[in-house]
């Protein structure tokens, strides 16, 4: 196993419309992320939810890199679940909630954004969007790592069982995979961030 | 092949494009994202845009005809090809949109009709004009399109 290739971040991108999945799928490989498109808001919690359940610690690292989700870029404007829906939920989840979460629109509504960044969106963009959009994702991303770093070391006597895998989040068991896969993706950053990962590799 | 006749006709067709107001910034931001790993990216993006369009353009031509018209459907119909339209840079045809959308929250019925027929001129000539684009395109080879300093 490789374990010293980078795999790149994966991200979940959620639009009804086939159109701007293909611009937001080819936006996100040019900016060199893996990419996983769903049409609808439902089957983005499927997507997470399933691999939320699957990942049952220690498990093969070929499964976990896969799955794991490091940011969601959501449309606003769904039918059924909103994009703020969508958003909702994830921050609901114990699982989930650090996983960054991006809104996109069409629509330029100050009160719209602000309803998105209160409840826990790490960034807004308008439509359509840009290339030069897809660098402030990174930030997000490694951010939130840090931030489960933290809540690591807080918690580090319930992480024990969770060590095989990376003790990324507060909940050692049934963490989001994205949790995961972050301690064993990004060799360099892991080094600096989350030393103890360097010794969960060997499980 | 001598590309630099091709090549002249390709640019001030597009610059024909830009300047009549039938594109904007978008479709240079499309075209940014094609390369070889993705060599007909654009013409696949239109192309998807041209599908979902005539959908929505019959299903407002519809709901339109139905009484009472239902001018929260219609809206988020002409919403979602506004979407679209933007989405590739299709300037008229997002405007054109817009346009709708103000007849539909006046409720105004006969401006709805008056805008659904001029959105489907715009479409029309916007295919028309991006199909004669991509076959000149075509005429150079995808290493040829591929290069971004001829914009």
């Amino acid at each position: 196993m490789a374990v010293a290739t980078e795999t790149p971040f994966h991200v979940l991108a959620v639009d009804d419309s086939l159109l701007d999945r293909k611009l937001i799928e080819r936006l996100l490989k040019t900016s060199s992320f893996q990419v996983t498109t769903v049409d609808s808001g439902s089957k983005a919690l499927e997507f997470l939810g399933i691999h939320g359940e699957d990942s049952s610690p220690p498990v093969s690292d070929a499964d976990q890199l896969e799955v794991a989700v490091n940011l969601i870029i959501t449309d606003y404007c769904m039918p059924g679940m909103t994009g703020y829906d969508l958003l909702k939920k994830i921050k609901e989840s114990t699982s989930l909630r650090d996983i960054p979460v991006v809104i996109m629109s069409s629509e330029n509504i100050p009160s719209r954004i602000n309803r998105c960044l209160e409840e826990g969106a790490d960034e807004f963009f308008l439509k359509p969007v840009r290339l030069s959009d897809m660098s402030k994702l990174k930030p997000h991303i490694l951010k939130s790592r840090c931030k489960e770093h933290y809540h690591q070391e807080q918690h580090q006597q319930s992480d024990s069982d969770s060590d095989s895998n990376s003790n990324e989040c507060s909940n050692p068991t049934n963490n989001s995979s994205s949790d995961n896969s972050n301690s064993r993706k990004r060799k360099a950053e892991d080094d600096e961030v989350l030393p103890q990962t360097n010794r969960s590799r060997h499980s | 092949m001598d590309y630099s006749n091709l090549r002249r006709q390709i640019i001030s067709m597009k610059k024909s494009l830009f300047d009549q107001g039938y594109l904007d910034e978008q479709f240079n931001q499309l075209e940014e994202l094609q390369d070889d790993s993705s060599p007909n990216f654009v013409e696949e993006v239109v192309a998807l845009f041209f599908k979902d369009s005539s959908r929505l353009l019959t299903n407002i031509e519809r709901a339109l005809e139905k009484y009472p018209q239902d001018f929260y459907r219609l809206d988020s119909l002409a919403h979602q090809f506004k979407g679209s339209g933007s989405s590739i840079g299709a300037l008229r045809m997002k405007n054109e949109c817009s346009m709708f959308k103000a007849h539909c929250s006046d409720r105004n019925l006969e401006g709805c009709r008056r805008s659904l027929q001029k959105m489907k001129r715009e479409h029309a000539t916007l295919k028309q004009k991006l199909e004669t684009y991509f076959q000149l395109l075509r005429q150079v080879g995808p290493r040829e399109r591929a290069v971004n300093s001829w914009k």
